[in-house]
């Protein structure tokens, strides 16, 4: 059997001349949590949809679960997910919702206030889903998308309209599952949560695969960075050029200047700052964090 | 196959839909049988179109359901407005994506929903019959008709004929309506254009033309429900229906099936 959760290779959609996913190629591992990352209109959706057989694919090959993308029947019992926001019906309840779902793929209903409860809607079940607002909206999709008991679970943009406490509990959940073997492929923008729950990562820009493998990997091949605050901000214009003017790669971002170099730059960086007037009011290096890394990769 | 019916039954049985059409049902039944029998001598007719349907007639074995038959073409219209806004809200909720999640075979999603969605029409159409029939039988006396005839072994086999035609009439009308809903994708412009169909343009051809009513869809599935008119015989009515149902049904299970779902 497939060590292989997802598998796939040269996966492409075109809309007529439009190429909205490009030679895709990309493997997730049982049991892991891969976040699927990319610009808006990079084609993770497109992607996502063909992965679930919604939508037919232009070419390529893809194997989930060890069965084909092309027999969508053979592995999507064993699959949950939530795609571009949740999709119910406005006139019933969170429970009949769920119920409806639960006939359809032939489950118990005895599942259902059980997830419910999971995700904090106990005791909202019986309410119309049109009287929920956006946040438990999004928590009844969670719940529909476990119905199943998944060994693979989809996630596009799980923590959107979520309060703080919420997304901290949709990192908790999707933690859990993974510890209990599930393999989660979650999609999100919020590359922060990203970072600290996934072990792998797939990055697409403009329909290509850029990345795929370890987060770790990614982050330990992206330079260093050298992070100055001035005491003046009037001064930060004048710091960039020094680091510019060093022979670095050097930008501006949320009020400090960031140069690409290595800690061994930090001393001489400070030197100059002082002979310039400038009086720092902090100085570190950094590993850039996924955010910068997606920043530069994908040129956003 | 069973199990999309039954999610689907699910949806259908709440108590805003489910109630609000057969509360429908029963008005436009007993109204219709109503009419037949409080308007007899009314010198604007008691029938369809102001047509004279006297004692005579609604004495004969078939009496008893004549309000019945009358209302089918009624029914039709409620069963089309029910079984495309079913089919094309799963498009304009988006719910779709999830059916097809839990259920990948399109065909088993399709047939589950016409399965669940004819148990809701054979409810309906059940319900017409017992209100019709009762109207009938509490008026006629009122209308100084004579029943004897309705209770005979012929009188029920009328029941029975009635019944069968205008169920298959109803379901005709139903499926069109899913026909449209997966054409359009869109409860409101699948019903708007059934309805304007059915009421307006197929009334305006007829009237401009009346040899193209042999060959309108509307006509021969509302012949159907009557068991044929005078203008229009019964076989020709369902060989007529069934070709335009079989026909915009194979096309629209076709693109259903090979349609990306974008939404």
């Amino acid at each position: 059997m497939s060590e292989l959760a997802i598998s796939v290779k040269d996966l492409t959609k075109n809309y007529g001349a439009r190429v909205a996913v490009s030679h895709a190629t990309f493997d997730v591992p049982y049991g892991t949590i891969c976040g699927f990352v990319g610009p808006n209109g990079s084609g993770k959706t497109t992607t996502i949809r063909m992965l679930l057989g919604l939508v037919r694919t232009t070419g390529g090959t893809g194997e989930i679960l060890g069965e084909s993308i092309t027999h969508p029947e053979k592995y999507l019992p064993k699959v949950g997910a939530m795609i571009e926001g949740p999709a119910f019906y406005p006139a019933l309840s969170g429970k009949e919702n769920l119920n409806v779902l639960a006939a359809l793929g032939g489950f118990s209903k005895e599942r259902v206030q059980p997830l419910l409860e999971k995700v904090g809607l106990g005791d909202r079940g019986n309410s119309k889903f049109k009287t929920y607002s956006l946040g438990m909206k999004q928590r009844l999709g969670i719940a529909a998308a476990l119905l199943p008991n998944p060994k693979l679970l989809v996630l596009d943009e799980p923590t959107n309209g979520l309060d703080p406490a919420g997304i901290q509990e949709v990192r908790e959940l999707i933690r859990d599952l993974a510890t209990d073997g599930t393999t989660v492929f979650v999609s999100s923008h919020l590359l922060s949560e990203i970072e600290m729950i996934s072990e792998y990562l797939v990055m697409l820009r403009e329909g290509k695969v850029i990345f795929y493998g370890k987060t770790a990997e990614l982050l330990a091949q992206q330079q260093p960075v050298i992070v100055a605050k001035s005491k003046r901000t009037t001064d930060l214009k004048k710091l960039l050029k020094i680091a510019k003017d060093s022979g670095h790669s050097a930008s501006i971002i949320a009020g400090a200047v960031h140069v690409i170099s290595d800690s061994s730059f930090a001393a001489e960086f400070n030197e100059l700052a002082f002979d310039a007037g400038i009086t720092l009011s902090s100085l570190n290096a950094v590993l850039p964090t996924l955010e910068e890394t997606f920043f530069e990769m994908t040129g956003e | 196959m069973w199990h999309v019916a039954f999610s689907e039954l699910r949806k259908l049985r709440r108590p805003s839909l489910f109630l609000g059409t057969m509360g429908a049902v029963i008005f436009f039944s007993g109204l219709f049988s109503s009419l037949l029998f409080l308007l007899i001598d009314s010198p604007q007719g008691n029938g369809d179109r102001g047509r004279m349907i006297g004692r005579e007639i609604l004495a004969l074995p078939s009496g008893g359901v004549r309000g019945f038959a009358s209302v089918g073409s009624f029914l039709g219209i409620i069963a089309l407005c029910v079984f495309a806004a079913q089919t094309a809200q799963e498009y304009t909720y988006g719910t779709l994506r999830n059916l097809l999640v839990r259920q990948p075979s399109r065909m088993k999603i399709l047939l589950g929903k016409l399965a669940a969605m004819k148990i809701f029409a054979i409810i309906m159409v059940v319900l017409a019959a017992l209100v019709s029939i009762s109207a009938s039988i509490l008026l006629a006396p009122r209308a100084k008709v004579n029943t004897d005839l309705w209770f005979s072994a012929a009188g029920k086999s009328a029941i029975l004929e009635t019944f069968v035609n205008v169920i298959i009439s109803v379901i005709g009308f139903g499926i069109v309506g899913m026909i449209l809903g997966l054409l359009f994708r869109s409860p409101i412009s699948a019903i708007s254009l059934g309805v304007l169909w059915l009421l307006i343009v197929e009334n305006l051809l007829v009237a401009v033309k009346s040899n193209t009513e042999k060959w309108l869809p509307g006509s021969n599935l509302s012949a159907i429900a009557q068991g044929g008119t005078p203008t229009l015989e019964y076989k020709h009515a369902l060989i007529v229906g069934a070709a335009y149902v079989i026909v915009g049904a194979l096309v629209a299970a076709g693109l259903f099936k090979r349609r990306d779902v974008s939404n």
